[in-house]
């Protein structure tokens, strides 16, 4: 089959590979009928995300077609039409019972070498690097899914793959970021980063009641999507001190929920601060760009909370941990436990309540994700969310 | 889960670890700023050597993070090195470099010191590791003594029922290739693996049975390689299920020599019983041990080392 395959810091390359086959009894074979670049890849194809190995296959956002099931899975069929979460979760242990999929205690084989980075291990995660499980992704045209008795949702109405698609991800992960904010009546929300991740956690602090939607972002056409999406006001942070606007706009209060969608590859806009953070990144021990983050800390109001829905991989520094300790905010985040939102947001689809088809800016044939890659990193041809059809 | 070192050690070689990762990654991604501020930005030999400085700080800020203290060892030899080579940078720097490279060379002293004080007491650590209350069979000179523990979500019951049946062990064990039972699971037959591609071979004897609570063995006379072992199992609070400590003590030909050798090899006894625990408690969970194209055996300590890549294999 043909797959995407990581060979190093900036490659990418579409190679002809081994079909997948069942390694356990409770996987199923999946033929892809679209999958999706994220953020998310960007940190493995820049080079951010330690224990890649040459060939490894990416792509965490896809669906299709179930071809083989293994003898453990009872729900599927063969030729059922399925939409595949990222994380992977047994079902069976404690985290997974409390509906904390994304730290499933059994999907990760290789927990012993995130726990020496972490601590104590994530879930297993497709196409995401060695600490996460070393597990094939789905930019292929044939996806091995473990659990998959527990995962993929099976779909039967007839909306098109660009509908369905992203509750893989970005969608159940904006509603994370905005469900973390317990949003309440006159609420005002700040989202960072208007990648998809950004433009969902919009339109899901929309669908919950929030008065106000500040989005931030450099990108005049990602800004314009975030409106589409349901936001009132956006911030272009090469233009204006976001958080002097912040407060502005609240008349000194600042926003009661502050979403990061950037993560640890933060652009610095040109200020004092940049500068400050080169010189800071030059001498000390610090794998993270942090910006957005800083300052959705420094401008969310009073007993607020941050949510932090980008992708961090590792060290930090300068937290601003004063302003975060005596002003009583709330922080919370989490690679998202999509197994625990993709049926409920579903139902949203059937309802009518959001199309999340507008996310798309570009369809391509799987053999140019090299291009597609490059294009999406460099925000190129108004590039917002790639879809690959293999 | 398992160490002779002291949590107090411990915490320091994490330190060290993180200081390690920390200045091996600005090393690499930028050694022109951290050349600048060591005042050696003059040097283009300095340049082109600091990635290499920096790949060597990430190579023992793992281990060291994992809580290794032994492993600060390897830092001393980098002080040294580095201590020379700025020593002799010293002599020919003047002014505003002079006083970055002076305090640069103090920082990385006063780095040093730590770093030797951790390796030394991680040795002395490793002298006088506890002495297990085990059922030895006799004295097992200088022997190996490992532990781990883990939380399986079933009552302990079941959790003992799975492991009292011994001939079920080589399921997640992944070095002992199996066990047959005799005299109604009193007694059984071991064959591991060892290094080298030999195997070995043991009579056991229960010790100690207590249903729900508690299994306890050790070889009897003649064994290849003398050990002993106890799993104990305790309902974990608040309905978490089980939890499950194992303790096992052996006499490895070559003793401590045959540790730091298995080590190298990537047969470390510490992660091979934490990894036989974690697959324990995906086969109670789960049904299976879980496998990937990146790790096929399922996690197995000396994948964590040598991962295949995420793709499938003819
Ligand atoms: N928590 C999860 O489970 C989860 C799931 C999916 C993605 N993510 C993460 O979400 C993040 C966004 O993903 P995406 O697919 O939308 O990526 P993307 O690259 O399309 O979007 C990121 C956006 O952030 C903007 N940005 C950069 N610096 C900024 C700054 N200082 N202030 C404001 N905006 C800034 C960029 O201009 C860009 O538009 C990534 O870190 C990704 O890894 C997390
Ligand atoms: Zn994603
Ligand atoms: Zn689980």
């Amino acid at each position: 089959m043909r797959a995407t395959q990581w060979m190093g810091k900036y490659r990418v390359e579409v190679n002809e590979v081994p079909d997948p086959q069942i390694l356990n009894d409770r996987d199923a074979i999946v033929q892809v009928s679209s999958t999706a670049i994220c953020g998310s890849d960007l940190h493995l194809f820049d080079g951010f995300i330690p224990t890649m190995r040459r060939g490894d296959i990416l792509g965490h956002e896809f669906m299709g077609e179930v071809v083989e099931v293994g003898r453990g899975v009872g729900n599927l069929r063969v030729g059922d039409r399925v939409v595949v979460p990222f994380p992977i979760a047994c079902g069976n242990c404690s985290a997974c019972r409390r509906g904390f999929f994304s730290v499933c205690e059994n999907s990760n084989p290789n927990a012993g070498i995130a726990e020496k980075f972490m601590g104590h291990s994530p879930c297993g995660i497709f196409g995401y690097s060695h600490m996460m499980g070393g597990i094939p992704g789905g930019q292929a045209e044939y996806v091995r899914v473990p659990f998959a008795d527990v995962g993929p949702l099976k779909v039967d109405s007839d909306h098109t793959d660009e509908q369905l698609l992203f509750l893989t991800d970005v969608f159940p992960t904006g509603y994370l970021g905005a469900e973390h904010c317990e949003i309440r009546p006159g609420d005002v929300i700040a989202v960072w980063g208007m990648g998809a991740v950004g433009q969902f956690a919009v339109a899901s602090a929309k669908m919950l009641g929030a008065e106000r939607i500040i989005a931030i972002d450099r990108f005049d056409y990602r800004l314009a999507k975030a409106r589409e999406a349901g936001a009132t006001d956006v911030l272009d942070y090469e233009e204006v001190d976001v958080t002097e606007a912040l407060k502005e706009m609240t008349a000194g209060r600042g926003p009661d929920g502050c979403i990061d969608a950037v993560g640890m590859e933060a652009h610095h806009p040109t200020t004092a601060v940049h500068a400050y953070d080169r010189a800071k990144q030059a001498t000390m021990s610090e794998t993270e760009r942090p910006h957005a983050l800083r300052e959705a800390i420094t401008s969310v109001a009073n007993g607020g909370t941050v949510s932090i829905i980008g992708v961090y991989g590792g060290l930090m520094d300068k937290f601003p941990i004063g302003s975060l300790m005596n002003r009583s905010i709330t922080v919370r985040t989490g690679q998202t436990p999509v197994q625990k939102y993709i049926r409920p947001l579903y139902e949203r689809i059937r309802n009518g309540d959001i199309d999340p088809s507008f996310v798309v800016s570009h369809t391509m044939p799987l053999t140019k994700a090299p291009k597609a890659y490059r294009m999406f990193r460099d925000k190129k041809d108004g590039a917002n969310k790639i879809v690959l059809k293999p | 889960m398992s160490s002779t070192a002291s949590p107090r050690l411990r915490r320091t070689a994490r330190l060290l670890g993180a200081a390690s990762a920390g200045l091996g990654v600005a090393m690499l991604r930028d050694p022109v700023g951290v050349a600048r501020t060591a005042g050696v930005d003059d040097s283009d030999t300095v340049l082109s050597v600091l990635p290499l400085v920096g790949a060597r700080e990430l190579a023992h800020a793992l281990p060291l993070l994992a809580g290794r203290p032994g492993w600060a060892w390897t830092r001393v030899a980098g002080d040294v090195m580095d201590l020379a080579v700025m020593g002799a940078a010293l002599a020919d720097r003047r002014g505003e470099r002079y006083r970055r490279l002076r305090t640069a060379t103090i920082a990385v002293a006063g780095l040093a010191a730590v770093d030797l004080g951790t390796a030394l007491r991680s040795r002395r650590a490793r002298r006088t590791g506890p002495a297990a209350d085990l059922p030895l069979t006799g004295p097992l000179t200088s022997p190996i003594e490992v532990s781990a523990s883990t939380t399986v979500n079933k009552p302990p019951a079941e959790v003992y029922g799975y492991w009292r049946d011994f001939s079920r062990l080589p399921t997640f064990m992944a070095h002992v290739r199996q066990v047959a039972t005799l005299e109604g699971g009193r007694r059984s037959h071991w064959v591991a693996e060892a290094p080298g591609r030999r195997t070995v071979e043991w009579d056991a004897e229960v010790v100690e049975d207590e249903p729900g609570r508690l299994i306890s063995w050790r070889s009897t006379a003649g064994a290849d390689v003398p050990n002993t072992g106890s799993v104990e199992f305790t309902p974990a609070p608040g309905d978490r299920g089980t939890e499950v400590r194992v303790r096992l003590a052996y006499a490895q030909p070559g003793g401590r020599l045959g540790k730091a050798v298995a080590k190298l090899f990537g047969e470390a006894p510490d992660q091979q019983v934490r990894d036989d625990l974690t697959r324990f408690k995906q086969v109670l969970e789960t049904g299976q041990v879980v496998r990937s194209e990146g790790t096929p055996e399922g996690p197995f300590a000396k994948r964590l080392l040598t991962q295949r890549p995420a793709a499938p294999h003819a």
